[in-house]
């Protein structure tokens, strides 16, 4: 039992660190092809652009959104902002018809189906040469667009581009944590650029060439992520996606844990579900990156963190099954009057232990990098430490009811989820 | 017509490469540090055996000495803290390394030896002690982790009360005499108790209703027969209250 727990965590922690490797690798061979580009920056010709946002009960942030969009730097004949209503119950229609005069902004009101039907509504109306999203709990970079539209210029062949999130205005642990976890993803996201391997366009500011729909088709459901669907649509059929690091988009991130709960099992769940859905693409060498190292890698981490936290329990569980015996076997004063002496020989040198270190220094690095890539700023701070310490507790929770949830097809809805955005 | 990105399988197998060295560096650094710990054990092993035949040539020595400068306190106290250190290591080094199942079978016979000595000191000196020799099993014995902690209990109530821990299991030629000296069936825990045998679990009241002499030692911590009395740190040791290795 011990020799097999010790080869399942030996697997475990080789492919953790093989992943983070990759990435690092990655960033020390293209670290100089990083583009950061000037704060006035000229693109060659300012093509179309439709931005659609969809929302559901947002009258509280909708107009934070839709404001930065408004202030995006970008001719404004060029740029149409649809809002679409997706049947929302509270005064967000209200809210929003102060943008009615707005030559940029079309109002769109619909029965409740879902945020791809919203958008979907959009996509019909539009004849932009590009198409992009953003959630109504988002906003915009002013010159966001514009580096963005920047990598389609530079490279014909880029189909979409993803932005870089930030979590907007942290002022709790939980969402300082959150914001290293976004800003890890942008360094991790910028990798997975490099290597063709993105594998979810983000629903803040992810855009796209019009004709991407045209080709492969509108938005799918996909379990309440489609998001990630058609990422995984445009991997199968060879379709650059690539990620523009100084692209910001502020997000509001859940403000309790109940909240963030949520949110995570309902990415891991679509996660999940689309995963069975491209299955085919696992390990198939001619769909590249994705299906050898995005796909694969995030499959076993799911499972990693899960293994991790059933043994950790587990020991929590033995130590207080044996505390128990002991205060039956000879009282409460045994386990009261713990003396402890400290002697170096007692230090774990367990390989194990070792690769776990190692492992946590590279997601530092990583979260380091990724501090450095979007928000300029280096050096240790007390939110990586609020991240490795909330996320090692409450993830495996999100992840296993994700599983259990994928396991019995119970879909969270996105109506449901839109509440969980912050009062 | 869109086309994915050449795999680089260049970088796979660098990756692969480098990964595969970080683990084998890990795995080496572990095995030099548990190398160092089987050595540091081996020396205090090799510290206890040159201790005890110190003592026992104090003891031949006795007739001109008195009881009182018999040090085996200190020895005890050693002994006690090579438990802890063995135990950890069945844990953390495995408990088929024959490094380990060595350093166990080596204390075991320093237990033995020590007690051996310190019955024939407390005899000639006069002085009432309980000694009480504790078969243990690591697997599937429920009882034999009660019964570590009632012992530990009784090491903190009575100090100078001596326990000697063996592994039911270990191969070793000497344990295996002491078994079949005081009949100890497989039946565990087994405590021998100034020589009478008590097969399965005996709670702290058991032990102390039937040997009252316990209640003297207690007495005893005080008198000049010991150099000085245990300190508790050490005396939680004896028995090794986690005992996990399967040693056969």
């Amino acid at each position: 039992m011990n020799t097999a727990y010790t080869i399942i965590f030996y697997v475990f922690s080789f492919i953790s660190v093989y992943v983070q490797i990759f990435f690092l690798v990655t960033f020390l061979e293209k670290r100089k092809h990083i583009v950061h580009n000037p704060e006035n920056l000229d693109l060659l010709s300012y093509p179309t652009v439709t931005v659609a946002v969809p929302c559901y009960n947002e009258e509280k942030t909708i107009d934070k959104t839709i404001k930065s969009l408004l202030s995006l730097d970008y001719p404004k004949d060029k740029i149409k902002i649809y809002i679409i209503d997706d049947g929302s119950t509270d005064n967000t229609w209200d809210v929003i018809q102060k943008f009615k005069d707005n030559p940029s902004v079309v109002l769109l009101r619909k029965e409740n189906g879902g945020k791809h039907t919203a958008i979907n509504m959009a996509l019909e109306k539009t004849e932009s040469e590009f198409f992009g999203c953003l959630d109504s709990d988002s906003m915009v970079h002013p010159q966001a667009l514009k580096r963005i539209l920047k990598y389609f210029e530079r490279d014909p062949s880029t189909m979409a581009v993803a932005p870089s999130i930030i979590a907007y205005k942290p002022n709790s642990i939980l969402q300082y944590a959150q914001s290293i976890e976004y800003d890890m993803s942008i360094y991790t996201k910028k990798m997975l650029g490099f290597m063709g391997g993105i594998h979810v366009t983000p629903g803040p500011f992810s855009i796209f060439r019009k004709k991407v729909f045209d080709d492969l088709g509108p938005y799918h459901k996909a379990h309440n992520t489609e998001d990630q669907e058609i990422a995984l649509r445009m991997q199968e059929h060879g379709y650059k996606i690539d990620h523009c690091p100084d692209a910001y988009v502020y997000t509001i991130t859940p403000d309790s844990v109940v909240k963030l709960y949520r949110q995570r099992q309902r990415w891991i769940y679509g996660f999940i579900k689309n995963l069975i859905d491209y299955r085919k693409l696992l390990f198939k060498k001619e769909y590249g990156t994705i299906a050898l190292f995005t796909l694969p890698s995030g499959l076993v981490s799911l499972f990693g963190v899960i293994f991790l936290f059933a043994n950790i329990v587990g020991n929590i569980i033995k130590f207080i099954y044996n505390k128990i015996i002991q205060i039956q076997t000879i009282g409460i004063h045994s386990v009261l009057s713990y003396h402890y002496k400290f002697d170096w020989f007692f230090l774990n040198t367990k390989a194990a232990l070792l690769f776990s270190v190692i492992l946590y220094i590279l997601v530092i690095i990583s979260v380091l990098i990724g501090r450095k890539m979007a928000e300029g700023k280096s050096g240790l701070t007390l939110s990586i430490f609020y991240f490795v310490i909330i996320y090692s507790v409450v993830a495996p929770f999100w992840i296993l009811r994700a599983i259990y949830n994928a396991i019995i097809s119970k879909e969270s809805s996105w109506t449901f989820e839109r509440r969980v955005i912050n009062d | 017509m869109h086309q994915h990105e050449p795999n680089d399988w260049k970088k796979y197998v660098i990756v692969l490469f480098i990964t595969s060295t970080i683990f084998i560096s890990g795995l080496w650094i572990s095995n030099y540090f548990n190398n160092k710990k089987v050595d540091q054990l081996k020396s205090i092993e090799s510290s206890i055996s040159l201790d005890l035949l110190s003592s026992e040539t104090q003891f031949d020595l006795m007739g001109e000495l008195s009881c009182k400068d018999v040090s085996t306190t200190v020895l005890s106290s050693s002994l006690n803290s090579l438990a802890d250190k063995i135990s950890y290591s069945e844990n953390n080094i495995g408990t088929d390394n024959t490094d380990v199942i060595t350093l166990k079978k080596n204390y075991s016979l320093l237990e033995i030896k020590d007690y051996l000595l310190m019955k024939q000191i407390t005899q000639r000196c006069g002085q009432k002690s309980v000694f009480i020799l504790y078969f243990y099993k690591n697997d599937s014995c429920d009882d034999c982790t009660k019964q570590g902690y009632v012992l530990t209990s009784l090491r903190e109530t009575y100090p100078n009360l001596r326990v000697y821990s063996f592994d039911y299991n270990l191969d070793l030629s000497a344990i295996n005499a002491m078994k079949s000296i005081y009949k100890v069936s497989d039946t565990l825990p087994a405590l021998v108790i100034n020589g009478k045998v008590y097969s399965g679990l005996q709670n702290v009241d058991d032990i102390v209703k039937a040997f009252p002499e316990l209640q003297t030692i207690k007495v005893d911590t005080t008198t000049p027969t010991t150099t000085k009395s245990t300190t508790k740190t050490t005396t939680k040791t004896t028995t090794p209250t986690t005992p996990t290795a399967k040693t056969n």
